[in-house]
């Protein structure tokens, strides 16, 4: 047992001794490949450290240097950073077993220079969760789009390129032109970028400015794929497919609706958001938003765009939690953030395990796969559960504090978009599985397993059933969260 | 005070311009040795002379009379916080362009004519420093022409493999000599008008005579010469061909530290000489140069984008960069100037590296800087490339380096001014300087090489003044406060002339 603050250097220093090591072991791979799941043993205990404190009332922090008057570049947990960096650090345990298999298996150029930039990627997404102001968070919202941009280009042809392109123009661009005004705003405005419980800038700003400043966080933070902010996510997919799973699931989108949260509970205050209305407009489009992209979803052949509209459609559910800003609104946003973590990585590590053993991208040829790889199918049937929010899967917690969100607002159409959701998800999710298991193949399809691919799914849909039964300590922390 | 700071002004100053005449003089092996030495000498001065300042109050003046003479009569040189902090930009970064000129000059300027290059060399750098430190309104014309002659002579050098440098040089002493000369006729209006030409006795006699209309006439000379020589919009246009195809070394001491004088002169024009005058300063700084500004903000970034040649590329960014720093001075606030000043610093230290970078990485592939040369020379040099990146990332304010924190004050200068377009207008130009900066990682790094995928040789003395510079990014992005603080002193002084 270590010091809280000892823990947030201990977290943040892990991923990047991790990515400062790598380069020097490109040339020993056993070696270099077990560094990922050690550092991710680490930084998960650290991340389990800090949160213990917050639940005991503790608030680690650690202030790294002064940056220039008035503006530090320092560390402070809140309950909320508390979820993401235990959400972030724990799946990167699994993540990185599963990449190995993966980077093997698909026989990827690269590796060192993709281990290494994993690793900085976990590292930023780990420093925005634990971030002690709104100018530490941009900053490394930053550092984090910059650290995947490798990633994502990472076959180095020309799709790859393009993709990279966009990814960098629409996350560069809003996070530039919206996102940084916004915080110089709040910083003019409140005089000061602390997160503080019940927020900043109530009394402080003009609460008919207060919609107008809403809008630039909500379209500046372009990680939480708001549409017409969406379309980096499915371009990202060309980037290999634990990345998909860890960052374009977990950390990169996660940290934009984190954000997103953040600013509504810890700037606004999320009780000055529901009295002003800032957000009445944002509930629409984040509704619009889940069922547009549910929509798409279901015409993607592609298994991981499939999975990218979904995940666009289950991140607009955390920012329309955050809209809502009613207390069971913001712990089902909160919630959600883990439940759909889980069960999404799952999604994606399934698709790379098929695709590194079937060697098969689309979802009409899946038909009777099932047979051949049925852990992997099972694995995916539980993650769509989840993500259907049917018990006793985790995501139908956060799915019914988010109802009940709404009808604390008196919103039933809302519950009704939820709920149309819902059977949009039944559709698209379990097409595969269906087919997995109750069509005739179209093609004899050799299947190869490597077991490092196949472990981590099965392990993180089992974490989904976990989270039914044993929420905590989330259920703790989401309630610290919207504590007076 | 210790007795002996008192003569650092004259000795930043004299030193290197002593050193050019004995290097023009020895032999041409000696020349990098003495430019830096004098270089370092003039940093190590400078240093000395901010670090005492910054424990000081802001308003804190050091004189010092050339050859015992006291103002009016002789020539003071003054100094405050914006002068020793500009001074520190531009003999750090002298020095650092030093260390690298050597390898930089060696494909392209013959090795017996590098002691009059050096003299050359360090005559442009003490003529900025003197231009800078001097509070004699005509002795800084005597400045300007030490540094732009001796500079048209460094950029005519390029001439000898690249005879676009000549036409390039030719203008540019043009340009220079005419900007120097509208400066001149201003200062005669305002001798004629006051009989003084210290410049703090200016800033006192001037507002007794302040409705005459020769008044306005010297200021508006005065004005128009700085502009041209700070290559402000639309009188930048000699800029990006002499940087173009100058010899790098020579790019890069003139990008990092030659227009940054004239825009202190600039605003110390603005605000110190005519500073008691009531609105008129103000009402250009709104609008003329704020309107300028934006325009060269757009036009550079632009440009830039479309540019195919990287060192061209940079070039135009210098444009569009020095318009930052222009808006800045534009809002006339403290938080406005203080910005300025920050981007004064930071900018210095970006297009410094990136010009010693390019240069690094253009001599690998004989020279040439066009996009298409450039190919893959990314994965084939990485320590230059690095060290490239940073400074490039640096640009284009990513958070945890130098340009950010530029960024973030100008950003905050703005807003706290009320100007939302403007906010837009800057953070739209700044997204779009992803683009130019992209174009060059994607080139240099995912583009196939034309010839082969080999490492190829990387000269110690071009990466190392280049990580000096990127590691500086990166310190002055996480621990920013020396630079804030000293632009926020260099601030206060010259608001401190507006009342």
């Amino acid at each position: 047992m270590i010091a809280p603050s000892h823990a947030i250097i201990l977290g943040l220093a892990a991923p990047l001794a991790v990515a400062l090591l790598t380069p020097f072991l490109g040339k020993r791979p056993q070696l270099r490949d077990v560094l990922g799941p050690i550092g991710g043993v680490i930084t998960f205990v650290a991340a389990l450290q800090v949160a213990l404190a917050v639940i005991a009332g503790d608030t680690p922090e650690w202030l790294v240097v002064n940056i220039s008057s008035g503006l530090d570049l320092s560390f402070r947990v809140t309950a909320l950073g508390a979820i993401f960096g235990l959400v972030a650090s724990g799946l990167w345990i699994m993540a990185a077993v599963y990449s190995v298999g993966y980077m093997r298996g698909t026989n990827e150029d690269n590796q060192t220079r993709f281990a290494a930039f994993y690793a900085i990627a976990v590292h930023a997404a780990l420093a925005i969760a634990w971030s002690g102001n709104l100018l530490v968070l941009f900053i490394f919202y930053e550092v984090l789009t910059f650290s995947t941009y490798p990633l994502v280009i990472h076959k180095q042809n020309a799709e790859a390129i393009r993709a990279g392109r966009l990814y960098m123009g629409i996350l560069v661009g809003t996070s530039l032109m919206l996102l940084l005004p916004a915080v110089v705003w709040v910083w003019l405005t409140a005089g000061t970028l602390d997160f503080k419980q019940g927020g900043i800038l109530s009394g402080q700003l003009d609460p008919a400015l207060a919609p107008w400043m809403l809008a630039l966080f909500a379209f500046g933070i372009g990680k939480s794929a708001l549409m017409p902010i969406h379309r980096w996510l499915p371009a990202a997919m060309v980037a290999p497919t634990p990345v998909s799973a860890l960052l374009h699931a977990v950390a990169v989108v996660k940290a934009g609706v984190f954000t997103m949260l953040t600013v509504v509970v810890y700037i606004f205050g999320y009780d000055f958001v529901a009295e002003t209305g800032a957000s009445t407009w944002l509930i629409w489009l984040a509704s619009f938003t889940i069922l547009a992209s549910s929509v798409i979803a279901i015409q993607k052949d592609d298994i991981k765009a499939r999975l990218a509209y979904s995940t666009i459609s289950q991140l607009s559910y955390i920012v329309l939690g955050a809209a809502l800003a009613s207390e069971m609104a913001i712990k089902g946003a909160g919630l959600h953030i883990v439940m759909h973590a889980s069960a999404k990585i799952t999604l994606f590590f399934c698709a790379g395990a098929i695709y590194v053993s079937a060697h098969l991208k689309k979802v009409s040829d899946l038909n009777g796969l099932g047979y051949q790889m049925p852990m992997v199918f099972i694995a995916f049937f539980l993650g769509a559960l989840s993500i259907i929010g049917i018990p006793p899967l985790g995501g139908s917690w956060s799915k019914f504090l988010l109802m009940a969100g709404a009808a604390e607002r008196g919103m039933m159409l809302v519950i009704l978009v939820l709920a149309v959701s819902s059977l949009l998800n039944v559709w698209y999710l379990l097409e595969p599985v269906m087919r997995g298991f109750f069509m005739t193949p179209k093609q004899d399809v050799k299947v190869s397993y490597h077991p490092l691919v196949v472990i981590p799914p099965i392990v993180t849909a089992l974490l989904s059933v976990v989270l039914f039964f044993v929420p905590w300590p989330f259920s703790t922390l989401i309630s610290m969260m919207v504590m007076p | 005070m210790i007795d002996w700071i008192k003569h650092l002004p004259a000795i930043i100053v004299v030193l290197p311009l002593l050193v050019a005449v004995i290097a023009a003089l020895l032999p041409a092996r000696f020349g990098w040795v003495l430019a830096l030495l004098a270089t370092a000498g003039s940093s190590l001065a400078s240093v000395v002379m901010m670090t005492d300042f910054m424990t000081r109050w802001a308003g804190f003046r050091m004189s010092y009379h050339l050859g015992g003479w006291a103002p009016p009569w002789g020539i003071e040189f003054s100094v405050d916080h914006a002068t020793a902090l500009v001074i520190m930009v531009i003999s750090g970064l002298g020095f650092v362009a030093t260390m690298s000129s050597k390898s930089l000059f060696a494909n392209e300027i013959s090795s017996d004519d590098l002691g009059r290059v050096y003299g050359a060399w360090l005559l442009t750098f003490g003529g900025l420093l003197g231009l800078v430190m001097t509070a004699d309104a005509f002795n800084l014309f005597v400045f300007f022409e030490i540094s732009s002659l001796a500079s048209v002579t460094l950029v005519a050098m390029g001439g000898g493999y690249d005879k676009r440098a000549l036409i390039a040089a030719f203008n540019y002493l043009i340009i220079g000599a005419i900007g120097a000369t509208f400066y001149v006729i201003g200062v005669g209006f305002c001798y004629a008008m006051t009989g003084t030409l210290n410049m703090l006795d200016l800033a006192v006699r001037l507002p007794e005579v302040n409705d005459q209309i020769p008044v306005y006439i010297g200021l508006a000379f005065m004005v128009t010469g700085v502009m041209v020589k700070a290559a402000i919009f639309p009188m930048h246009f000699w800029l990006p061909p002499s940087y173009g195809h100058a010899p790098m070394a020579v790019t890069t001491l003139l990008a990092a530290v030659a227009t940054k004088a004239s825009l202190y002169i600039l605003v110390r024009v603005l605000m110190t000489i005519f500073g008691g005058i009531d609105t008129l300063p103000q009402l250009i700084l709104q609008w003329v140069l704020i309107p300028l500004s934006l325009m060269a903000i757009l036009l550079g970034t632009i440009l830039a984008i479309y540019e195919r040649d990287a060192k061209l590329m940079l070039a135009q960014s210098s444009i569009a960069q020095i318009g930052y720093i222009v808006l800045g001075f534009g809002m006339g606030s403290l938080a406005g100037l203080q910005a300025g000043f920050i981007h004064i610093a930071n900018h210095a230290m970006i297009k410094g590296g990136m010009f010693i970078g390019l240069g690094g990485l253009a001599m690998a592939v004989a020279g040439k800087t066009k996009l298409n040369d450039l190919a893959g020379v990314g994965r084939r040099m990485p320590f230059t490339a690095t060290g490239f990146l940073i400074c490039g990332l640096s640009l284009i304010g990513l958070p945890l380096t130098a340009g950010f924190i530029s960024k973030l004050y100008l950003i905050t200068a703005v807003i706290e001014a009320g100007y939302w377009q403007i906010v837009a207008i800057v953070l739209f130009s700044s997204a779009l300087s992803v683009i130019y900066l992209w174009r060059l990682i994607e080139v240099m790094w995912f583009t196939p090489s034309n010839s082969g995928d080999g490492r190829l040789p990387e000269q110690v003395m071009i990466y190392a003044p280049l990580w000096i510079l990127a590691l500086a990014n990166i310190w002055f992005g996480i621990s920013a406060s020396t630079i804030t603080e000293m632009s926020y002193g260099a601030a206060q002084v010259l608001m401190g002339g507006m009342t």
